[in-house]
């Protein structure tokens, strides 16, 4: 009888070997191999996509370093807000949970348009300040010249893009791991003695863990390999990982087998930080999404 | 003390959701703009939302966005119901190994999997259209020659559905497998014994216990089938564009406001809908409280 169910997996089983298997094979291949005669075609065997990309060090380095920029900083807003929010009443975490994931509904890249509105020279966040006076105020001081901020165009305008898309994304597996906390812990923490700031650090932190190693990876993973982002709010002169590998397909630099290679070890990497989070105990019961 | 702490938390979120709502409140400021800035205000009109429905592209562009979504969202949210009542009545090793694999497209990068699905089917078609190029099939029937030809294949609406339907059914998976843990395995036995088959057993029993895991795994598919750019550029062609492909490739340019107009729109929308869905729950609630008493 149990064997029997069990076949229903087996057309879906047949789909994840010919569309998630096979894919990865593909990338694989690819990564490995030179271009041949024709587009259809592969070439030889090779090993010069992966030492070729020398001339990439600063696009991987640019692209690791805001990715972790914006994970440190979804985390240092997004842990705070978990744990005020699972504080709340119920009603009040049910509406905050919707407030949070509402966004999402609009496509990410007008939000992160709308970014560029508020960001830009002439832009209502430079409008704004231009009204307080604090450029004449600035002026006076230092004796300068300026009428607005340089926002768009900067690495800073990148990492705000990150962190305005994937924020929920580290807020809400952290708190569901925390509003599931045992009540019970906390209070057996504050019957031996611990304050307030002891119980968290010894009890609530460590517990909440695996909580933020998914939201790390869930906001790292994404963030390092963006693309879009960066090309609304960077100028497109801050190129980054995602935009490499984009280019390699459908750009104007056609090279799928350098794409594959770069693909293949942002695969690797999203393998070692899955390994990670395994290590630190129940992953695929708290990697909870939505 | 303790009020001046929750007063404190409070606005810790208020400074939060202003930050996540602040360009969605702009967008929707400005869909009303008669000028064509997003910055300047120049008066209140509707003439983006008269202009949005006579704009074919766009309106061509929300069509396949809604279409592909709840097709793939239907496909993928059976499909994965099957597969995980599938996956939870096999052993313990074979379920591991294989939700291992079901979670590679959740937790890759978007961009790879758009870009291996690319890569596949750009070289099977590959292989085919060479073929469907040099042979065809020759049928004589009762003396009449049919001559078939092969189809030239290429990348479209079909291999952007069959990308959303492989990036969906993880999730749906990923919410009904706890309600099947949840549930007790004694009740299929009873039902079996009771002399149900055991396709009965499946429709009467273990459908009703995870309906609420369904439900739920459906709503985030199509909401990641709505949100999803990445995979799509990959996977769609040059035919067939998305809304996200859209602005995307308004971007480059400008982007027109009418595009503020769609997506308040579809905001409204969706607002609307969770609004009514909240108060219905909570109206439930009430009457099963009350109930109780």
């Amino acid at each position: 009888m149990k064997s029997r169910r069990s076949l229903f997996a087996l057309p879906y089983v047949v789909w994840m070997a010919l569309f998630v298997v096979a894919p990865i094979i593909m990338v694989v291949i690819y990564a490995f191999t030179s271009a041949g005669v024709t587009a259809a075609e592969i070439g030889d065997f090779t090993v010069n996509n992966f030492t070729g990309m020398g001339t990439y060090v600063s696009i991987f380095a640019r692209s690791f370093q805001l990715a972790i920029i914006a994970t440190i900083i979804c985390l240092l807003i997004g842990y705070p807000l978990a744990y005020v929010m699972a504080k709340e009443g119920p009603g009040f975490q049910r509406i905050a949970t919707v407030l949070i994931m509402l966004p999402m509904w609009v496509n990410f890249l007008l939000r992160t348009y709308s970014w560029m509105a508020i960001l830009e020279n002439n832009g209502l966040l430079n409008q704004f300040f231009d009204a307080i006076g604090l450029f004449d105020l600035i002026n006076g001081i230092f004796g300068t010249d300026i009428t607005f901020f340089r926002m768009i165009r900067t690495q800073g305008a990148v990492v705000l893009g990150m962190v305005y898309n994937y924020l929920p994304f580290m807020i809400l597996p952290i708190y569901s791991v925390i509003v599931k906390l045992d009540r019970s812990l906390l209070e057996a923490a504050q019957d031996l003695g611990a304050n307030s700031a002891s119980v968290f650090r010894k009890v609530i932190f460590p517990l909440s863990l695996p909580g933020i190693l998914s939201g790390v990876t869930m906001v790292f993973v994404p963030a390092v390999s963006t693309f879009a982002i960066s090309r609304l709010l960077g100028g497109g002169t801050h190129m980054m990982l995602g935009d490499l590998i984009e280019q390699q397909f459908l750009g104007g630099a056609y090279n799928p087998h350098l794409g594959s290679a770069i693909a293949l070890l942002m695969m690797i990497l999203v393998v070692v930080c899955m390994w990670i989070m395994n290590r630190f105990g129940e992953g695929e019961e708290q990697a909870v999404m939505l | 003390m303790k009020k001046q702490r929750r007063v404190g938390s409070r606005v810790f979120m208020a400074l939060v959701f202003l930050f996540l709502y602040a360009p969605i409140f702009l967008m929707i400021v400005f869909s009303f703009n008669a000028g064509n800035s997003n910055v300047i205000w120049k008066g209140f009109s509707l003439h983006w939302y008269t202009e949005l429905f006579q704009d074919r592209s766009i309106m061509q562009s929300v069509y396949t966005t809604l279409l592909v979504s709840l097709l793939a969202t239907v496909i993928a949210t059976i499909a994965g119901t099957f597969a995980a009542v599938g996956f939870y009545s096999m052993g313990r090793r074979a379920r591991g190994a294989l939700m291992t694999v079901n979670n590679i497209p959740m937790t890759n990068a978007d961009i790879v999997t758009g870009v291996s699905l690319c890569l596949l089917f750009v070289a099977v078609f590959g292989f085919w259209n060479e073929f469907a190029a040099n042979y065809r099939l020759t049928l004589n029937l009762f003396g009449t020659v049919y001559r078939i030809t092969f189809p030239q294949l290429s990348m479209g609406f079909g291999t952007m559905l069959i990308a959303h339907i492989t990036f969906n059914i993880p999730y749906v998976i990923l919410s009904v497998g706890p309600k099947l843990r949840q549930m007790d395995r004694n009740l299929v036995d009873a039902a079996q014994d009771l002399g149900c088959t055991w396709m009965g057993a499946f429709f009467k029993v273990i459908l009703p216990e995870i309906k609420p895991g369904i439900i739920s795994g459906a709503l985030i598919a199509f909401t990641m089938s709505v949100d999803d750019f990445v995979i799509s550029l990959f996977t769609a062609g040059d035919s067939v564009s998305t809304l996200a492909m859209e602005i995307y490739s308004m971007a480059r340019r400008r982007i027109s406001p009418e595009i503020n107009a769609i997506s308040t729109l579809l905001f409204v929308i969706v607002l609307a809908l969770l609004v009514i869905n909240n108060v219905r729950e909570s109206r439930a609630q009430r009457a099963a409280a009350r109930r109780q008493y």
